[in-house]
């Protein structure tokens, strides 16, 4: 199977203290360089085939839009390398980039941030499609816009409004038809039906897979809601603290979970049949800060199974079965 | 879709955004103000006054054939020794009081509205780019802008006029120069708070350049702070003009703008012909009044920060 | 049968705008037992959280409560003034919000905001009302409470700050706790704990629990009773087993299968078509018609009432759901 994007050992950090006046602290009668540095992704590595859709999951703070950021790059990685569709696009300077720009779109998390409040929906459009030549004339890029709008479920007499004329969902379509407009092979969507209420969300998720079959691009699918990421994703990695703890299949994943951070996870879902919370022990404590990383398995501050190991070193990626990795020393 | 249809519906996009507005909340809570409606007739009716002005005076001050020194120290026309023809009084030449007014509002409005241009598009220029790129360039202009504001307004406009001399350019020139302050540190300070917003995002994964995504993207979104800003700024530009003026060191003597005419009557004051510099004075405080009661109510409906 | 705690009445809270009149809770009518916990579920625009603000009466211009009575323990609260109000808020029901930032004031201390509650409504020394505040911050679930006490919000993380507001709702021994939205900023992990904490204090307690919430699984999970809200009005009613098994109404079949579901396999979500409608303009008859696949033309001309389908289970639709029409 060919890959769309190969990601090996990717790292991302933010340093807090900008300046370097920031970084002197008066600690203790002396002056000392203190360095507060958050380690948001920690050395990641995952490959999404091409027409499939491959799913990070996590709480809030375990990096994965960052990460999402950082491979279509909005932000540069500190390191790693990003290989899209075989070419590695890594070190690419803003004009370099501007090839794979075209092929790799976004979708966004918050239908009310995501368009430009000043911009009519026809704009928001054909701007893309313009600058980046999909089509040859003003005309064309117009009529190109309605077809998409159309396809999004969007009138086309609604297309010379502005976002605020729009629902929550309607502004997420919205987003989709703009990730759309300049033809993508491959749509980085982070957290797209968050937002939305549970009736929405499931017509955009449906919209979503409905234009996949149609344009059978790849996507990368950022959640935190384990159902929705069920229902779309072929492959899956779980994220916790900037690692991928565990990655596979969604069989793999849903049927047989291996890591104990996955399978707390599982257990915290409400679930409708009202049994789930009642029956399940839930994991203790909180997500550990990324400035101050445990030493170790970063999980094994909270996991119940943690033993001496645990808290030494840090577990070395094993495929459990084919294609199934798990980060933890009891494999 | 023809080029036929796109006409048609823009004129009839102009046609829907008028009554949008008229349907607006904003408009109803205009309806609602008094202060407001109070301060955009007062506007209003001020530019009016210096636009169709001269039709109505009795002379042009600024022509010195039409000025008759028979007609100087003549009092207001309820006073006793006034004309009805000069209503608000002469001056020691036997200018009329109220023309010179109106021409002297037209130079007063025309500096506080071009000066306000002026530092604005220094301003929001500086600003943008601070805001924006961040780093060692907004370091730059962000402390030379903390620098000019360590000083008070009027003592550097003083210490450039003084420099350069007088004249309408240049005092354009001063009250840019000491005007773009405000607006950089306002359009940086909503430039950081757009550029996080996920359109912005979404415009740097189209892969649009750095200067296309500031004024097509950015600039748009702080506009309204920035609309804001300039009415107050206009109200505060003439009354810096008029005090650069009155010292001495603003328009020059042929074109006097209200300022400039407090000044005429000052030296006269004491020896009992009050009406030559009160009137401009008045009208000074009426035109900056109005304009900061309009300010206030766009601050209060525009800034979404207050509500 | 239990004591009801609380009855709601023909509830109506208008809000008039310039734009016209928003009904935003329209004429409802529910109840809560002692030591109940209703959920009242719902897309945004529902309604449910101005219900919630409609019964401590907290709401502010435009919005005003039109009618309805509100029956607290025997008195009606609609005719107490703003100072008797002020008496019963916090004391006798309290409130926890969505969001754990902003309901802490930052620039005082997490003892601070505690002690204040208790200087308000419990007559205690101030050794008592530290002492209480340490039992009040274990209960929650902090570890070492004495010096957390003198930590500032920020220094909580979003998990901890909402166990913290809990602590303060709980501070006074309240009869109803009213929670709109308490998990839906937090992580599902966290989310899972807080819903936990919250039973076991409602049952230890004995107090009663009105959770808001727009997650049909999280009610589910912890209420004993939900109503479902469309557009200002109740559409269902009924115990959470008979609301998600034996469910009536169109909206909420809607709701319960447009949730992708751990447990099976689906290709495609079933969704509720369109949107919900605009609250300045309502559809004539039944809000839901325009939306609902079994609309007739009595539905766009006729408004359902409330009608008993089952043992507490009752709904507002002209043609119920049978069983098995799934």
């Amino acid at each position: 199977m060919e890959k769309i994007l190969e990601v090996k050992n990717l790292e991302q950090r933010f340093d807090l203290n900008k300046g370097i006046l920031d970084k002197i602290k008066f600690k203790n009668g002396k002056f000392i360089k203190e360095e507060r540095i958050v380690n948001a992704v920690n050395n990641i590595s995952f490959s999404i085939d091409k027409g499939k859709v491959f799913s990070l999951v996590g709480e809030s703070g375990c990096g994965k839009s960052t990460t999402a950021r950082t491979i279509i790059k909005l932000i540069d990685p500190k390191g790693g390398n990003i290989r899209f569709d075989g070419k590695d696009i890594t070190n690419l300077t803003g004009n370099e980039m501007l090839k794979y720009r075209k092929k790799m779109q976004m979708i966004f998390q918050d239908p009310y941030a995501s368009l430009n409040p000043r911009q009519r929906v026809l704009d928001i459009l054909t701007e893309p499609m313009l600058f980046h030549q999909v089509v040859s004339s003003k005309s064309e890029a117009m009529e190109k816009a309605f077809e998409i709008l159309k396809k999004v479920g969007i009138r086309s007499e609604q297309a010379t409004r502005y976002p605020h004329q729009f629902s929550g969902g309607q502004r997420q379509r919205i987003g989709i038809a703009r990730a759309l407009a300049v033809e993508p092979e491959f749509i980085i969507a982070d957290e797209p039906v968050s937002a939305l209420d549970v009736s929405i969300q499931a017509q955009i998720l449906n919209l979503m897979m409905d234009l996949k079959e149609e344009y059978n691009f790849s996507y990368l699918f950022i959640a935190h809601d384990l159902s929705v990421v069920k229902h779309i994703s072929d492959d899956l990695g779980v994220m916790y603290l900037g690692k991928i703890v565990e990655k596979g299949s969604k069989k793999h994943i849903f049927n047989n979970p291996l890591h104990p951070y996955t399978k707390a996870l599982f257990s915290a879902v409400p679930k409708l049949s009202g049994t789930n919370l009642k029956n399940s022990k839930n994991v203790q404590g909180e997500i550990p800060s990324a400035i101050n990383l445990p030493s170790g398995c970063y999980f094994h501050e909270r996991c119940p199974y943690a033993k001496p190991i645990c808290s030494k070193e840090m577990p070395i990626e094993k495929e459990v079965e084919k294609g199934h990795c798990v980060l933890c020393h009891q494999y | 879709m023809s080029i036929q249809v796109e006409t048609s519906n823009k004129s009839q996009e102009k046609v829907n955004k008028w009554k949008s507005f008229l349907e607006s909340e904003f408009f109803h809570n205009y309806k609602k103000s008094p202060t407001a409606i109070i301060g955009s007739i007062i506007v209003i009716v001020v530019l009016l006054i210096a636009i169709l002005g001269p039709f109505f005076t009795v002379q042009n001050p600024y022509d010195m054939s039409n000025i008759d020194l028979n007609n100087a120290y003549k009092p207001p026309a309820w006073d006793e020794g006034g004309e009805a023809k000069f209503f608000l009084g002469t001056d020691q030449q036997g200018r009329d009081i109220f023309s010179a007014i109106v021409y002297g509002s037209r130079v007063s409005l025309i500096i506080g509205i071009a000066g306000t241009f002026l530092a604005s598009a220094i301003g929001i220029v500086l600003g943008l780019i601070a805001g924006y790129f961040g780093g060692k360039i907004d370091a730059i202009i962000m402390r030379i802008a903390d620098i000019q504001l360590s000083f008070p307004t009027m003592l550097i406009a003083i210490f450039l006029m003084s420099f350069i001399g007088r004249g309408i350019t240049n005092i354009l020139i001063a009250l840019s120069l000491v005007g773009w302050v405000r607006y950089a540190r306002t359009v940086r300070g909503e430039t950081l708070s757009v550029k996080k917003k996920e359109f912005i995002e979404a415009t740097k994964v189209i892969g649009l350049p750095n200067f296309k995504i500031i004024f097509k993207h950015v600039l748009p979104n702080v506009f309204t702070s920035i609309i804001v800003l300039s009415t107050i700024q206009v109200g505060s530009f003439i009354l810096t003009e008029a005090t650069l003026s009155f010292l001495g060191l603003g328009v020059p003597v042929t074109r006097p703008s209200l300022g400039m005419l407090c000044n005429n009557g000052f030296n006269v004051l004491y020896s009992g012909l009050w009406w030559v510099s009160i009137f401009p004075g008045l009208y000074i405080m009426i035109i900056v009044f109005g304009i900061n009661l309009l300010g206030d109510f766009l601050r209060d409906e525009l800034n979404p920060k207050l509500k | 049968m239990k004591k009801k705690l609380l009855q709601v009445n023909n509830l109506r809270t208008y809000f008039h705008t310039f734009k016209g009149t928003v009904k935003a809770v329209d004429n409802i009518s529910f109840d809560i037992d002692e030591g109940e916990i209703l959920g009242v579920v719902g897309e945004s625009g529902g309604g449910k959280s101005i219900t919630g603000f409609s019964i401590i009466k907290l709401i502010d211009e435009p919005g005003k409560i039109e009618t309805g009575e509100i029956i607290f323990d025997g008195q009606d609260l609609m005719k107490k003034s703003e100072s008797q109000m002020n008496e019963i808020r916090g004391k006798d029901i309290s409130m926890v919000f969505q969001d754990p930032m902003t309901s802490l004031n930052p620039v005082y201390t997490i003892g601070e905001q505690m002690e204040e509650v208790l200087i308000l409504h419990e007559k205690l020394t101030k050794d008592q009302r530290k002492k209480r505040c340490i039992e009040l911050l274990k209960a929650v679930g902090i570890s070492n409470p004495e010096s957390r006490l003198k930590s500032y919000p920020h220094q909580f993380s979003g998990g901890m700050r909402q166990r913290v507001v809990i602590a303060i709702a709980l501070a006074a021994n309240p009869k109803l706790i009213i929670a709109d939205e308490p998990t839906t900023a937090l992580d599902v992990t966290i989310q899972a704990q807080i819903l936990r904490l919250m039973t076991n204090l409602v049952k230890e307690q004995g107090c009663s629990l009105m959770l808001i919430t727009h997650d049909l699984a999280v009610v589910s999970e912890i209420a004993d009773r939900i109503n479902v809200m469309y557009c200002g009005k109740i559409v269902e009613t009924g115990s959470s087993k008979s609301i998600v098994e034996k469910f009536k109404h169109p909206y909420t079949k809607g709701l319960i299968s447009s949730i992708p579901d751990l447990d099976k396999d689906k290709d495609r979500l079933e969704t509720i078509p369109g949107i919900v409608p605009n609250m300045f303009n309502l559809p004539k008859g039944c809000n839901f018609s325009p939306r609902c696949k079994y609309c007739k033309d009595i539905c766009k001309e006729k408004e359902p009432e409330l009608v008993k389908v089952d043992e507490k289970h009752y709904v507002a639709c002209h043609f119920p759901l049978r069983e098995g029409e799934k």
